[in-house]
C-alpha cells in the first residue's frame, strides 16, 4: 500500500449492508408511512368516507400546505441543530404587510396613497420573510443566543408588530390572482368536445387526472433507475420486495389523490408547489453539499467546523431559508382567507415543530428526512381534519395530539436504546 | 502495619486493549503511597477500578480493603467506606458556594430540609483542616485552582477519608500551592490518613512519598520502598520508560527533501483568560518527507498548539508566522488552513473528529465536499467509490460503508478520520496521539500509514505521549514542555531518558 494509491488508487469492489441491517436501520420510515396509512384508513371508516370524498380531500390538502411548506424549513433548522417558534408569528406578520401593501396604504410624510400589484407584493413578502430569518438567524449564529431564546423573542415581537399593524381589523379582499395562489386550481381544458361532462353531472378534470398518472409513472421510472443503479454499484437498496411494496404504495396513493382531487376542482395550484418544494428540499438534503453540511453540523458541531464546515454562515442560511418559507406560508394563508386577520398563523409553530418530530427529526440535531417530515405534517392533517368531520371538540383535539406526538417520540427513543 | 489496601493480580480489558494486566498494588495504613507512570500506563484505570467506576465483574482480580475483599458496584459504596477520589478534572459547582459544594449530596438536613447553620458550621471547620482561609459562602468560580483542590480535599474529610486519592493534584499548580498541599499530605498521614497520589512531578514525589508503585503498559514494574532505599529521579524515570524495543514500528528509509512547512515565533493565548499565554513563541518546521514528533505531557501546549496552527481552532490573539514551501500562508480559519494544505488529526475523535450519526461515508468526505461534488451537487457514486477506496485501503473493519461511525471500535473510528484527511489531500498532517486507545495491531496499520504519507512526500508532525512510539516511527522530535519547545532531537540518538530528562529538567530536577 502506498499513498499514491492511497489517493488516487482505483475502487475496490465490495458487497456491503445485509437486508437486515436495512431493515434495522430504515424501520423507522416504514413504520411512519404504515400509522399514516392507518390512521388514514381508521377515519375513512370512522367518519363513513367523507375522509376520502374529493372536496375533503381538497380541503386536506389546502389545510396543510402552509404546514408541509414550513416543515420543510423547520426540518434544516432542526436539523442544524436549532429550533424555530417565530414561524407562526412570521406568517401572521408577512401575510399583513402583504395584505397592506395590496389593498394600499397612506405614506404621510409624502402624502400618497401606495397600492402595489400583487405580483410584487409577493416577492417583497418572500424578500421580507427572508430578512426577518436574516436578523433573528445573526443573534443566533453569529451572538450565539441559543435558538429559543431569539425565536421566543421573535414570536411575541412579530405577533405584536402584526396586531399593531392590523388594529385588530381583517385586511383584503385581494385580486383574483392572488387568490389564486391558495383557492385557484390548474387550468384545465376538460369543458371541451367529448371530455366535457353531461349537463348535470359534475366535471371531471382530465388534465388533473393526467398529471397525476404521470407524476406516478415518473415516479416508478426514475426510483426503479436509481434502484438498479444503485444495485449495480453495490450501494446499500432496499430489499426487492420492500421496493416493489413501497412504490406500489406511492403510485397508487398518487393516482388515487388525483383522481379524489380531478373529480372535484382539479390540483390545486397550492398542491404544485408543495410538490416542487419537496423534490427541491429533498434534493437539497440528501444531493448536495450544503444539505450534507447542514447534517454534519447538527451533528457534532465541533467536528463540523474543525473540517472546514462554516457553521455560523451555515446556520444563518437555515435561518433565511425558514423566514423566506414562512413568508411564503404567510402568503398562501392569507390568499386562503382572502384578507389578512390579527391571529393569522397563531400557534403554526407548534403544529410545524410537531410535524417534524412526529416525521422522525431528532431533536438534538443531525438526523431528519424530508419523506418523514411531509408523512408527519399529513400525520397531523389527517388527524385534525378526521377529528373535525367527526365534531370532536378543538380542546380535545389538541390532547391526542400531544398524545401522538409524545408517542411518536417515545417510539423513537425506545427504538434508539434498544439499537 | 497492615496493608489497608490490596489490589491483587488486577487485569481490565476493554475492547482490543488490554488496559491493565495482573497489576498488584499493596498499600499500608497511614503511608503517603505514590504511583506513577507514563500517561496510558494504566494509572487512572486502576484508580477507577478501585474506587468503583468500573464495578465489580467488569475486571479480574480481588480488591482487600480493611480485611475485607471488597465487590464495589458504583462509587457511592467505595466512598461509603472513606475511599475518596480526587480527580484531575475537579468536579465542583461552579456556581454554587464552598459549603454548597462540600455537601452536595450529603446535606445535613431534616426531612429534606438544609441545616445551614450547621453545614456552614462544619464548613468553617473542615476549611481550617486544610488551611484554607475563605467564607463557606465564597463561590467555587471565584476560587483560584489550587484553593478548588483545597475545597476538593476538605469535601473528602467531610465524607470521612480513610484513603484519599490524589489524581495529578499539582498538575495545575504552582509552586506555593504544591508545596501547601504536599504539606497537608503529610499532615494528614500524621493523623492517620492513608493517601495515594498520581504524580508526574518526580521531585515532588521524592519529598514526600513512602513507597512509589512504577506502572508501565498496564503491569505492575515494581514498588520501591522510599525509606529503604535513597531513590533519584532517574531511577524512577527508567523504571517508567525502560520497555523492549520489539519491532512494532513498521521498516522505512527516510527520504528527506526541503523545508516544507513552518512556523515561527507561535504565541497563542488561553481562549477564556486574555493575556495568560499558553503558546510562548514556538519555532517549528517540517521537511518534505519527514516525520517530525512533538513529545511533552499532558498539558505541555501540544494540542492547543496544533490546533491554534489549523485555523486557529484554539485559542485567541494568535501571533507569528506560517510558511508553505518558504511562502507565507493564511491560515487564519480551517477553511484557509485546510486550502493551503493542512490537515489536523484530533486526539479527540469522538467529540472533535466523526460525526457520530452519520455513516463512514459521510465522514470520509466532508472535510472534502468539493472533491466529490459539482457545483454543489454530490455524485453519489464517486462519493461512494472514494469511501469504498479509502475503507479497504486503510483496512477500515465495518460492514460496509454506509456503517454508522459510531458502532466502530476505536482503531477503525481513527481510520475513518484518517481517510477524511487523506482525501482532503494535504501537504502537511499534523497527528494528534493518532494511536490513542487503539489495539497494537491496529496501531502498526497506522505507522505504516504514517511511512506512506512521509514517502509520498508529505509533510508528518504526530503528538504522542507515547515516547517510544515517537522513538519508532520520527525522524526528529521536540519536546514540549509548559507550551514552549524545552529541546529538540534527532530520533535516532534519542532515549526515552533523555526525553523525560528535558522535560523534568523544567521542574528542576536533575534527572540521571
Amino acid at each position: 500500500m502506498s499513498t499514491e494509491t492511497i489517493i488516487t488508487g482505483v475502487p475496490a469492489a465490495e458487497t456491503s449492508g445485509a437486508d437486515a441491517s436495512f431493515w434495522k436501520n430504515n424501520l423507522r420510515d416504514y413504520g411512519l408511512l404504515v400509522s399514516l396509512l392507518l390512521i388514514m384508513a381508521f377515519f375513512e371508516v370512522v367518519t363513513g368516507g367523507v375522509l376520502f370524498r374529493g372536496v375533503n380531500v381538497t380541503n386536506l390538502i389546502l389545510q396543510n400546505s402552509y404546514i408541509v411548506i414550513m416543515a420543510l424549513g423547520m426540518l434544516l433548522v432542526i436539523v442544524g441543530g436549532n429550533i424555530d417558534l417565530s414561524v407562526g408569528s412570521i406568517v401572521g406578520f408577512v401575510g399583513g404587510c402583504a395584505a397592506i401593501m395590496m389593498v394600499g396604504f397612506h405614506v404621510p410624510w409624502v402624502d400618497i396613497d401606495v397600492k402595489l400589484p400583487w405580483q410584487l407584493v409577493i416577492v417583497l413578502s418572500l424578500i421580507l420573510g427572508g430578512l426577518i430569518g436574516a436578523s433573528q438567524g445573526y443573534f443566533i449564529a453569529y451572538s450565539k443566543i441559543p435558538a429559543f431564546i431569539v425565536t421566543l423573542a421573535g414570536m411575541l415581537i412579530f405577533r405584536g408588530l402584526t396586531g399593531n399593524m392590523l388594529q385588530g381589523q381583517f385586511v383584503g379582499p385581494f385580486a383574483k390572482g392572488f387568490q389564486s395562489i391558495s383557492a385557484g386550481f390548474i387550468p384545465d381544458f376538460s369543458d371541451v368536445g367529448f371530455l366535457k361532462a353531461p349537463p348535470g353531472q359534475p366535471q371531471f378534470f382530465w388534465l388533473s387526472m393526467l398529471v397525476g398518472v404521470v407524476g406516478a409513472i415518473l415516479l416508478i421510472y426514475t426510483s426503479t433507475r436509481r434502484w438498479m443503479r444503485d444495485n449495480a454499484q453495490a450501494m446499500e437498496t432496499e430489499p426487492f420486495a420492500l421496493f416493489i411494496g413501497k412504490n406500489a404504495i406511492f403510485a397508487i396513493l398518487t393516482v388515487g389523490f388525483s383522481y379524489l382531487l380531478a373529480s372535484n376542482k382539479g390540483l390545486p395550484n397550492v398542491l404544485i408547489v408543495m410538490g416542487v418544494l419537496i423534490l427541491l428540499y429533498t434534493f437539497v438534503t440528501t444531493r448536495m453539499t450544503i444539505g450534507r453540511r447542514i447534517y454534519a453540523m447538527g451533528g457534532n458541531r465541533l467536528a463540523a467546523q474543525l473540517s472546514g464546515v462554516r457553521t455560523e454562515r451555515l446556520t444563518l442560511l437555515t435561518f433565511v431559508n425558514m423566514g423566506v418559507l414562512a413568508g411564503l406560508a404567510g402568503l398562501i394563508v392569507a390568499a386562503r382567507l382572502n384578507s389578512a386577520t390579527p391571529s393569522a398563523g397563531n400557534s403554526f409553530e407548534l403544529d410545524v415543530i410537531a410535524a417534524c418530530f412526529i416525521g422522525g427529526v431528532s431533536a438534538s440535531g443531525g438526523v431528519g428526512k424530508v419523506m418523514g417530515v411531509v408523512i408527519g405534517a399529513f400525520f397531523m392533517g389527517v388527524m385534525n381534519n378526521g377529528m373535525s368531520i367527526l365534531g370532536i371538540g378543538i380542546f380535545w383535539q389538541q390532547v391526542v395530539k400531544g398524545l401522538v406526538l409524545l408517542a411518536a417520540v417515545y417510539v423513537d427513543v425506545y427504538q434508539k436504546s434498544k439499537a | 502495619m497492615t496493608p489497608i489496601l490490596e489490589m491483587r493480580g488486577i487485569t481490565k480489558t476493554f475492547p482490543g486493549v488490554i488496559a491493565l494486566r495482573d497489576v498488584n498494588l499493596s498499600v499500608r495504613e497511614g503511608e503517603i503511597h505514590a504511583i506513577c507512570g507514563e500517561n496510558g500506563a494504566g494509572k487512572s484505570t486502576l484508580m477507577k477500578v478501585l474506587s468503583g467506576v468500573y464495578p465489580y465483574g467488569s475486571y479480574e482480580g480481588q480488591i482487600v480493603f480493611q480485611g475485607q475483599e471488597r465487590l464495589f458496584s458504583r462509587i457511592a459504596d467505595s466512598e461509603h467506606l472513606g475511599i475518596i477520589i480526587i480527580h484531575q478534572e475537579l468536579a465542583l459547582v461552579p456556581l454554587l458556594s464552598i459549603a454548597e459544594n462540600i455537601f452536595l449530596g450529603n446535606e445535613p438536613a431534616k426531612m429534606g430540609v438544609i441545616d445551614w447553620s450547621v453545614a456552614f458550621n462544619r464548613t468553617r471547620e473542615l476549611l481550617s483542616k486544610v488551611g484554607l482561609k475563605e467564607s463557606p459562602n465564597a463561590l467555587i468560580t471565584n476560587l483560584g485552582i489550587g484553593k478548588q483542590q483545597l475545597v476538593e480535599i476538605a469535601k473528602a474529610l467531610a465524607k470521612k477519608v480513610k484513603l484519599l486519592i490524589l489524581d495529578e493534584p499539582t498538575a495545575s499548580l504552582n509552586e506555593t500551592d504544591s508545596d501547601a498541599l504536599l504539606r497537608l499530605l503529610v499532615e494528614f498521614k500524621a493523623q492517620g490518613i492513608t493517601s495515594i497520589i498520581i504524580s508526574h512531578k518526580l521531585n515532588e514525589l521524592a519529598k514526600v512519598a513512602d513507597k512509589i508503585t512504577v506502572l508501565r503498559d498496564g503491569a505492575t514494574v515494581e514498588t520501591i520502598d522510599c525509606r529503604r532505599e535513597k531513590i533519584s529521579e532517574g531511577r524512577i524515570i527508567k523504571s517508567m520508560v525502560g520497555r523492549e524495543m520489539s519491532d512494532r514500528y513498521p521498516l522505512r528509509v527516510p527520504k528527506i527533501a526541503e523545508r516544507l512547512f513552518a512556523v515561527e515565533n507561535w504565541r497563542v493565548e488561553h481562549p477564556l483568560h486574555a493575556g495568560r499565554e499558553v503558546i510562548k513563541g514556538v519555532d517549528l518546521h517540517v521537511n518534505r518527507g519527514e516525520v517530525v514528533g512533538i513529545a511533552g505531557l499532558m498539558g505541555a501546549g501540544r494540542t492547543e498548539l496544533a490546533m491554534s496552527i489549523f485555523g486557529r481552532a484554539y485559542g485567541r490573539n494568535v501571533t507569528g508566522r506560517a510558511l508553505m514551501e518558504g511562502k507565507e500562508i493564511d491560515v487564519s480559519t480551517v477553511q484557509k488552513a485546510v486550502a493551503n494544505g493542512i490537515a489536523y488529526v484530533t486526539e479527540d475523535r469522538k467529540s472533535l473528529g466523526l460525526v457520530l450519526s452519520e455513516d463512514i461515508k459521510n465522514n470520509v468526505t466532508l472535510a472534502n465536499l468539493p472533491g466529490i461534488a459539482w457545483r454543489g451537487v454530490i455524485d453519489k457514486h464517486q462519493e461512494n467509490r472514494i469511501a469504498q477506496q479509502y475503507r479497504s485501503l486503510l483496512k477500515i473493519r465495518s460492514s460496509g460503508i454506509f456503517q454508522k461511525t459510531l458502532n466502530l471500535s476505536g482503531g477503525n473510528q481513527q481510520k475513518v478520520v484518517l481517510s477524511k484527511w487523506l482525501f482532503a489531500q494535504p501537504k502537511v498532517l499534523i497527528l494528534d496521539e493518532p494511536t490513542r486507545g487503539i489495539d497494537v495491531g491496529a496501531k502498526y496499520e497506522i505507522y505504516t500509514i504514517i511511512n506512506d504519507l512521509a514517502a509520498a512526500g508529505k509533510g508528518v508532525i504526530v503528538i504522542s505521549s507515547e515516547m517510544p512510539e515517537l522513538l519508532g516511527i520520527c525522524d526528529r522530535i521536540y519536546v514540549m514542555n509548559e507550551g514552549k519547545f524545552v529541546d529538540e532531537m534527532p530520533a535516532k540518538d534519542a532515549t526515552q531518558e533523555m526525553i523525560m530528562a528535558s522535560i523534568m529538567r523544567q521542574y528542576g530536577v536533575a534527572a540521571a
